[in-house]
């Protein structure tokens, strides 16, 4: 089976491949053809996962004749493919449950365009699983960045354009900041494939001197990539960017794009500066703390918030925060609990961003929550998976939310210091506080029915057996991570062994 | 005339309110009903923006004195990044002197850049060949791009003005059009020409001299630019549809990544791969740079060219 060495190149290749057909191909076709299409990635990404898991190696993969320091490298360990797995899922799910928004939102002579940018998305994503090198990391980085905004305006409304230009402006500067980062680095090592640029760090970390201009590097490629993905002080984009946009692009931004570039950080961290050297550098803490008041602020934000989508987007905030702080206690265990947070908060948003519309639609398209009052009564299907959403992100046992705050704190308990430990449960007590009460409050009011306003033959107009399909595969994956997360966790842990 | 009466005019000027040319050079174009109209729906449109809870959140903001402690914040971090970056390049190694940890790589990519690639252009060769997945990425950003641009730009239901707004706006781009300027004619008939043969030139010449896909595209969508201005739209969409150009991208893009991928499946499996290296310094060498140079510099002048067009008219080209 050593045909599934090339799998990882041909994701790549093939995905930017349908981009290009899609621009070409009428709207409908390029549906159908993009739902195929992934439903084939998915395919691919799970031999290449099964493969990883059956050798217990990582695949390194050189594009082309010439091997690492010379030419750009590929490589497929346990975690990226677990990702990438999941990454398709999600990609899948939001495409089946939005498709129907895309049609109503959507221009008719711009839906090819938009499954188009969806396919670079992938491509795009698949690259940044999957390379080893800090320049093809950048490359595809600004393919996400265009791509992501092209998601936003596809709408054509005022407040999309808006945010959008918003959007942009931040992640520019986050691009740059990451490519002055990355050009230091390379001045500094002469690399741009990760593992050599690490052997030779390694060696440089010593001179005190070089130390200090490598945290400077390091530090400048970091704020780059936590200012896109979202972290607390550069998390202002986030809202507008979200509650406005078309459901699959509000799934696919909060719980694939901005997880890809902490994703790329966190590769960053373990393969092209090293684990040992990082844990150095005093960013770590920085990082610590800023997550910590991401999960304060962008939860007492939520709270403020007048209309769900936008509730929901400031969550995705503070869940930012959570993976920083994973990040930030260091060690297996607090990476390992980033990576699974990583998956639990996909699962978990996706859900959230693709029922919010459902609950809109019976409450005359309004998003605001003094209209959405009983929605959940209207429709029951859509009502139980903002529950079951909800509940996870709260962090109520059975679900995956609570494991990953249970490996947060187990990954405090193991840093082996006080303060850290101290810091992480307070942090995890109060966020979860605030977390059930913002949530809790929303279940009541879509629950509730004051005015019985609710009839049985207006409950059975929008039950749609068809619409849950989607909603069914996330719930099953929540609770799959909820109650075996072990499966999981060993994954990532053995994942993370290869991956440095 | 007086010193004040200058200034007034250079501080109106740098407002916008103020137009030196006016009256200078074209004349401006005489206001009719429909004119007026579109006017009339302008301001209606901006009243209802500015009346929004939106804008009054922003104008509320204005006046708690947001704005200064916006602008304060906004310089000293710039201050700080700019001192952070400043004292980062202070530890880097000097300019010229040789960072002996840093050569490895860029010996190599010189030492042995013509040996293995068979482009006398190093460049071309490194970022054709040693690097070509950085590259092939990098021509789908420009595609990316102008998927966005479509998106933005490209005219539908949706992001259509008033009726009378592009009534005016029509009338306004006829007159001001320069394609049946005398002038222009006559200079396009004589450069137009040059460019486009420059244009290839750059284009075919990648592996051996300084140019290559991204350039020379680039002079070639400002040929076609060019081309557009002196002889008008109707000219260009008699060869030059959306059809075609987006087939170009299509079938260059397409044709890109597949051979890259053929190289890459090759060179990973450590299997011969067919294409002949050729002489170096010859226009049939460097394997595949050259077929990779005119994907590139297609795609790159199709890009272009639709830019301006979408810009210009709201199409890729006529339909």
């Amino acid at each position: 089976m050593d045909i599934i060495r090339n799998f990882p190149m041909m994701t790549v290749i093939l995905s930017l491949f349908s981009g290009s057909l899609c621009f070409v191909l009428k709207g409908r076709t390029a549906r159908y053809y993009t739902l195929f299409y992934e439903v084939f990635l998915l395919i691919v990404c799970s031999a290449i996962l099964w493969y990883t898991v059956t050798t217990g190696t990582a695949v390194t993969y050189p594009m082309g004749e010439f091997p690492a320091p010379w030419g750009n490298e590929l490589r497929a360990g346990i975690l990226e493919a677990l990702l990438a797995v999941l990454f398709m899922v999600i990609m899948i799910v939001s495409l089946l449950a939005g498709y129907r928004y895309i049609d109503t939102d959507l221009d008719e002579s711009k839906v090819n365009l938009y499954y188009a940018i969806l396919n670079l998305m992938t491509a795009s994503l698949m690259a940044i699983l999957w390379t080893n090198d800090l320049f093809s990391g950048y490359v595809f980085l600004e393919i996400l960045t265009l791509t992501s905004c092209g998601s936003l305006i596809v709408r054509e409304i005022g407040r999309t354009t808006l945010a959008a230009v918003r959007y942009m402006i931040l992640n520019l500067l986050g691009s740059g900041l990451f490519l002055l980062g990355v050009v230091l680095l390379y001045d500094l090592t002469g690399h741009l494939l990760m593992v050599p640029m690490q052997e030779t760090i390694a060696e440089m970390a010593q001179d005190p001197r070089m130390f200090m201009a490598l945290t400077l590097s390091t530090g400048v490629l970091t704020i780059g990539l936590s200012i896109k993905s979202g972290l607390f002080p550069f998390h202002f984009w986030m809202p507008d960017s979200y509650s406005w946009s078309t459901p699959t692009s509000a799934s696919i931004l909060s719980s694939l794009v901005s997880k890809a570039y902490i994703l790329l950080l966190i590769k960053i961290y373990y393969r092209a500066i090293g684990l040992d050297v990082f844990e150095q550098m005093p960013i770590r803490e920085i990082l610590l703390v800023l997550g910590i008041a991401g999960m304060i602020v962008g939860s007492l934000q939520a709270m403020h918030a007048d209309n769900i989508n936008r509730m929901v987007a400031f969550s995705s905030a503070a869940q930012v925060g959570y993976i920083f702080m994973g990040m930030g206690i260091g060690g297996i265990a607090g990476y390992t609990a980033a990576i699974f947070h990583i998956m639990a908060h996909a699962v978990t948003k996706s859900m959230l961003f693709l029922t919010t519309p459902r609950l809109a639609e019976v409450s005359d398209n309004s998003l605001l929550f003094k209209k959405l009052e009983a929605s959940a009564l209207r429709n029951r299907d859509a009502g139980l998976a903002f529950l079951v959403g909800s509940l996870s992100m709260i962090g109520i046992p059975l679900f995956a939310g609570f494991t990953s705050k249970l490996q947060f704190a187990l990954a405090g308990v193991e840093s082996g210091s006080h303060v850290k430990l101290v810091a992480v449960m307070l942090a995890l007590a109060a966020s979860s506080l605030l977390n059930a009460v913002y949530f809790m409050r929303t279940l009541i009011r879509i629950y509730s029915d004051p005015r019985g306003t609710v009839s049985k033959a207006n409950i059975r107009q929008h039950h749609r057996p068809l619409y849950n399909i989607p909603m069914v595969v996330l719930g099953g994956l929540n609770l799959f991570l909820g109650l075996f997360s072990w499966v999981a966790i060993n994954l990532i842990t053995q994942g993370l062994k290869m991956f440095g | 005339m007086k010193l004040r009466e200058w200034k007034n005019k250079f501080f109106r000027w740098l407002d916008g309110d103020y137009d030196v040319m006016k009256n200078i050079m074209e004349g401006s174009l005489e206001p009719d009903e429909n004119h007026e109209q579109a006017k009339r729906d302008r301001q209606a449109a901006h009243k209802e923006m500015t009346s929004s809870g939106f804008s009054q959140a922003v104008i509320n903001a204005e006046r708690k004195g947001f704005y200064q402690f916006y602008i304060g914040v906004a310089i000293v971090s710039c201050i700080a990044l700019i001192g952070v970056l400043l004292f980062t390049v202070n530890l880097l190694p000097r300019y010229g002197e040789e960072n002996p940890r840093a050569v490895e790589v860029s010996d190599r990519y010189i030492e042995k850049g013509l040996e293995e690639t068979g482009a006398v252009n190093i460049v071309a060769g490194m970022i054709l060949d040693y690097r070509a997945f950085d590259t092939l990425g990098e021509s789908h950003v420009l595609f990316a791009a102008l998927l966005c641009v479509m998106i933005l730009l490209k005219k539908d239901k949706k992001n259509m003005d008033s009726q009378f707004d592009d009534y005016y706006q029509i009338e306004q781009d006829a007159y001001f059009d320069v394609s049946k300027d005398t002038v222009m004619r006559k200079v396009g008939v004589l450069i137009v020409p040059c460019i486009f043969v420059f244009g290839i030139y750059i284009l075919l010449n990648g592996q051996n001299g300084p140019g290559g896909g991204f350039s020379g595209g680039a002079v070639l969508g400002a040929g076609l630019i060019i081309f557009e201005s002196a002889f008008g739209f109707e000219l260009v969409d008699s060869f030059f549809t959306a059809k075609v150009s987006m087939a170009i991208s299509f079938v260059s893009l397409a044709f890109y990544s597949f051979a890259k991928g053929y190289v890459f499946y090759m060179g990973a499996n450590h299997l011969h791969n067919h294409i002949p290296k050729g002489i170096p310094g010859a226009i049939l060498s460097g394997g595949l740079i050259l077929p990779l140079n005119i994907a590139v510099g297609l795609v790159v002048a199709c890009t272009m060219f639709g830019f301006y067009s979408l810009f210009k008219r709201g199409s890729v080209g006529g339909v």
